[in-house]
């Protein structure tokens, strides 16, 4: 029962604070009276007996604290009088309370915002059953160009019918389907994946309505099935469960709607909406094939199975169907394996860990800078902390009371901070919906407590540096120092540049980071495409259903429609191809040279491959080198021309005139008619060898159409659209972008990483240049009146400027050096995200450099004049 | 008689709750009541007697009442808690094996 007697005491206590206290003082007081009642007994006179018994009873106030600290809140006591003259002595300079507050809230934001970034994307298991246990498979290339090979189909049913080390494997593949509007809706393009039924199974998830697929709806005699994402059946349904057993068209086709996934489901990412199984979706041939490597494949490794035996087990596997194939240079002759987390974020981790490393320099910057704010008030406030010193104020109370004051400092700029990482997520979110795992971002408890741990950091590190710099030993010093006349010493400053320093070391370190990626950028948007980038209007188009079944269908429909196209007001050109230059890979083509002799059996030769309509490289601007475009009047079965480009020349046909050469490809024999100039299918990637093939053949249903135009291109977007509308209203439009949004789009990692990164870097440019400022000021004001002395003695003023300025500079200076120094080994680290640029690149580091002078300079050019135009007279009057 | 002995922490406790454990009384009381039965040797300062009386009282061996004291003014008394009578019979028996302990030592010789 004691612990309850213990806590009704401690209740009572904390709410009845005040009633305690004076009944204590009645206590002491009785017990005095009691006293003096004693002594009078005794035969003392009345002031004698007083005097007598104050003298035995002692000092009164110390004996009500003694009594007083027994009690349980005495901390809470002195926390709450501590925390008051905190908040009385910051609201007397709010001035320099806003801005240690924004100061800190800036880099605890920007470090709250990457550290959810971070964790949610690279830390944070993934949401399945035993994420450990899944892993990414890959096949290892027989010629040992792509040891992370994508699968082929054949090699998958192998692996799953042989392996001994997975408990599960599952193939998916890309699928996009054209959504067909019910009741008026419009159609719309949706991403989808094409999977195995025991996806879901693998992973361990279950659909939140309806059934997961059967191993009989994964066959191609089966009924077409297909699963939702919680977001489209939301958005486009509703979220009415009457569509479970529903049909809905897909591509033209009847799916039947057997379930939707759970909100938040997305693998292989955020934009897939639809699952379907592969066997029904895919061609039988396609997924029989060993060589048509077009697909993913995740497995969970058996319980106690490590990834090395998997890889071994697999290994073994596709090494036996490669030997069994020998004719067959595509079979690869070994597999690989990844961590399915390492697989999904891998080529985001570094960009991301550079950025953090970046915000964890500005809240260090920041810190530094609130440690020398307090540093000034505390020299400003050392005459008051002497003569506290000196009347007996302890140094662990005053230590106490500084740390109480960043602490405030700190907690409101964390809560500031939290703020703005929650805007600054949210506004990632929006602009980066194609970062893999985007939908796992959130702030949640642990970003809320790294939070705390960094205000608590922060209230530490400003709190403990300032602390430092008021040494009690040297009382007497600061009490004489401030006499009339004389200025203070050196040494009081001295801690304020060191912190200068570092910080003006590690926004050199910033500037350099952001300047390499900036110029990284700026090499990877001038990097020569092959064609022109300016004018020119791109859209996907996708021919589906019964409509194009025929190869002939297609061809007339692309015919058509270019004739329609280039016969609108102010289309200069236009053209269709699979895909433009800087939209990517796509596919390559296995080819021979028919006047080659044949190749040795089991190797192969392969060349990117694209179709063309004859007037693309036109359109497109891509240079003619020799020969002709193909014949459009030869369609179908009479398209036998191919057209190659000047890489392919160089690689397949050195010192042989490639004109008239045919090339095998895919049963058929084409005739080369013309070399073209070369491109690059990535702005990062140099240009590659090309196969054209004419797109009057009618292979290929999907592709790019391109048009050009002297005026505003964007205006011809809407005319096009109801042109392909009015042709065929139930096709799909989609990705209608300009070039230049199109490379754009594909280099917004870089920029968004170069972008940010030179945010932070300005950001504690800033910082520093108020640092120096400040730092200046305050020696300029302590040095008012030997200033005034020198020039009255006849100093020139331009040699006080100079003398000023360099006073400032100095710890920029030994800053720089610094950063310089440290730049070297941070910018190695960052070697493999920058792109035609050198890590030690001469030109940034040069113009850091000066940018970084430049910037101290200024900010130290004002206090060192003020200074130097001191009215001697006024400057000796001050005090 | 020699110097008031200083009493040490711990000590002035034991001797507190032994003093309350005959009947409630107010601080001016109890310091004199201890200095009456030791015959004046051991003297309470009052910086240590009432930080002791509080404490007692915040860990709930003792608790107190303001009630009117012999001269007619109020006063605070302090009497014995349940918690407080078992603590004194442990802290007795500690006491005893103690100092019987210390007199075995010191009569050896």
């Amino acid at each position: 029962m004691r612990w309850f007697v213990q806590l009704r005491m401690r209740i009572q206590m904390l709410f009845g604070l005040g009633k305690a206290a004076a009944r204590l003082d009645d206590e002491l007081q009785f017990h005095l009276e009691q006293q003096i009642a004693e002594n009078l007994a005794a035969g003392m006179s009345a002031d004698e007996a007083r005097y007598a018994a104050l003298r035995n009873f002692g000092n009164p106030a110390l004996l009500r604290e003694q009594a007083r600290a027994t009690w349980s809140w005495t901390w809470l006591e002195l926390l709450l009088r501590d925390l008051r003259y905190g908040v009385r002595t910051l609201a007397r300079t709010p001035g320099f309370a806003a801005i240690a507050i924004v100061v800190i809230a800036l880099g605890i934001g920007a470090n709250v915002a990457l550290f959810t970034i971070v964790r949610s994307v690279l830390l944070k298991p993934l949401p399945y059953k035993d994420p450990d246990q899944l892993v990414a498979l890959y096949e290892h290339s027989a010629d040992d160009q792509y040891p992370y090979n994508i699968i082929a189909p054949g090699v998958f049913a192998e692996w799953k019918k042989q392996n001994r080390s997975f408990s599960d494997l599952a193939l998916l593949g890309d699928a996009e389907f054209n959504l067909s509007g019910v009741s008026g809706q419009l159609p719309e393009k949706v991403r989808g994946a094409a999977c195995t039924w025991n996806l879901l199974p693998t992973l361990g998830v279950q659909p939140a309505l309806g059934r997961n697929f059967t191993e009989a709806d994964d066959r191609h005699s089966a009924n077409a099935t297909v699963l939702m994402s919680w977001g489209l059946w939301k958005r486009r349904f509703g979220g009415d469960p009457a569509i479970l057993n529903q049909t809905i068209h897909l591509d033209g086709q009847p799916y039947t709607v057997i379930g939707i996934l759970p909100a938040g489901f997305a693998y292989p990412d955020a934009s897939t909406q639809l699952w379907t199984p592969v066997y029904h979706y895919k061609p039988a041939e396609q997924m029989d094939s060993l060589a048509a490597h077009q697909f993913q494949a995740i497995g969970r490794l058996k319980p106690g199975i490590t990834a090395a035996q998997g890889v071994a087990d697999l290994s073994v596997i596709t090494r036996r169907l490669h030997d069994q194939h020998l004719d067959n240079p595509f079979v690869g002759k070994a597999a690989n394996i990844k961590p399915l987390l390492e697989d999904m974020v891998g080529d985001i981790k570094q960009p991301l860990y550079v950025l953090l490393a970046a915000t964890c320099c500005v809240l260090l910057i920041a810190c530094l800078n609130v440690a020398n704010l307090l540093v000034a008030r505390a020299a400003a406030r050392r005459k008051e902390l002497a003569i506290r010193t000196a009347l007996g104020g302890g140094r662990l109370r005053l230590l106490r009371e500084r740390l109480m004051e960043s602490f405030l400092l700190s907690a409101a700029g964390g809560a500031a901070g939290l703020l703005l990482a929650y805007g600054a997520v949210h506004w990632l979110l929006s602009t980066r919906k194609d970062m893999s795992r985007v939908e796992a971002i959130h702030i949640d408890g642990v970003v809320a407590l790294f939070t705390v741990g960094l205000i608590v950091l922060c209230a530490l590190f400003a709190g403990l540096i300032s602390s430092l710099s008021t040494k009690s030993n040297q009382l007497l010093l600061s009490l004489q120092d401030s006499a009339r006349g004389s200025s203070t010493g050196r040494a009081h400053t001295a801690l304020r540049r060191s912190l200068l320093a570092a910080e003006v070391g590690l926004t050199v370190v910033l500037l350099i980071g952001a300047g390499l990626l900036l110029k990284s950028y700026q090499r990877l948007r001038s990097s020569d495409l092959g064609c022109i980038t300016q004018n020119v209007l791109t859209m996907r188009i996708q021919l589906f259903g019964n409509r194009y079944r025929e190869p002939a269908q297609q061809v007339n429909f692309y015919t058509a429609l270019l004739a329609r196209v280039r016969a609108l007001p102010g289309v200069d050109a236009a053209g269709i191809a699979e895909a433009v230059p800087g939209q990517g890979y796509w596919q390559d083509e296995d080819f021979s040279v028919v006047e080659h002799p044949p190749l040795p059996q089991g190797t192969a030769q392969y060349a990117i491959y694209r179709f063309a309509d004859s007037g693309f490289f036109a359109a497109m601007d891509i240079p003619l080198l020799r020969g002709h475009t193909f014949d459009p009047n030869r369609k179908l079965d009479q398209a036998d021309q191919a057209i190659v480009n000047a890489s392919f020349v160089k690689q397949y046909f050195p010192n042989e005139d490639p004109l008239g050469k045919h090339l095998h490809n895919e049963k058929r024999d084409y005739e080369i008619v013309g070399i073209v100039g070369d491109t690059r299918y990535s702005l990062a990637e140099d240009p590659k060898p090309i196969q054209y093939y004419p797109l009057y053949e009618g292979k290929e249903n999907a592709g790019t159409l391109v048009l050009r135009s002297s005026r505003d291109v964007e205006q011809l977007a809407m005319p096009v659209q109801r042109i392909i509308q009015e042709m065929d209203h139930d096709l799909p439009v989609s990705d209608v972008l300009t070039m230049d949004q199109l490379l754009g789009k594909s280099t917004m990692d870089e920029s968004f990483n170069a972008t940010l990164l030179a945010v932070f870097a300005g950001l504690s440019l800033l910082l520093v240049a108020v640092g120096l400022f400040g730092v200046l000021s305050y020696i300029a004001a302590q040095r008012t009146s030997e200033i005034g002395i020198r020039i009255a003695l006849g100093a020139q003023r331009e040699q006080v400027l100079w003398q000023m300025l360099m006073d400032g500079l100095r710890p920029a200076i030994f800053g720089l050096g610094f950063g310089l120094a440290a730049s070297v080994g941070a910018a190695r680290l960052m070697r493999s995200i920058l792109y035609g640029t050198q890590p030690l690149d001469p030109v940034v580091f040069a113009s850091v450099a000066a940018m970084l002078l430049l910037v101290a300079a200024l900010a130290c050019m004002v206090p060192a004049w003020r200074a130097s135009r001191l009215d001697p007279m006024r400057a000796l009057r001050t005090e | 008689m020699g110097k008031p002995v200083d009493l040490v922490q711990g000590t002035l406790d034991l001797l507190i709750l032994k003093t309350l454990s005959l009947e409630a009384m107010h601080g001016w009381a109890i310091a004199k009541r201890i200095q009456q039965v030791s015959r004046e040797v051991l003297q309470v300062q009052q910086g240590s007697l009432y930080p002791a009386l509080h404490r007692l009282e915040q860990q709930g061996w003792i608790k107190a009442k303001w009630a009117e004291s012999e001269t007619g003014r109020q006063a605070k008394f302090y009497s014995l808690t349940a918690a407080g009578r078992r603590q004194l019979e442990g802290e007795t028996a500690n006491w005893n094996r103690l100092s019987s302990a210390i007199d075995m030592v010191m009569n050896e010789a």
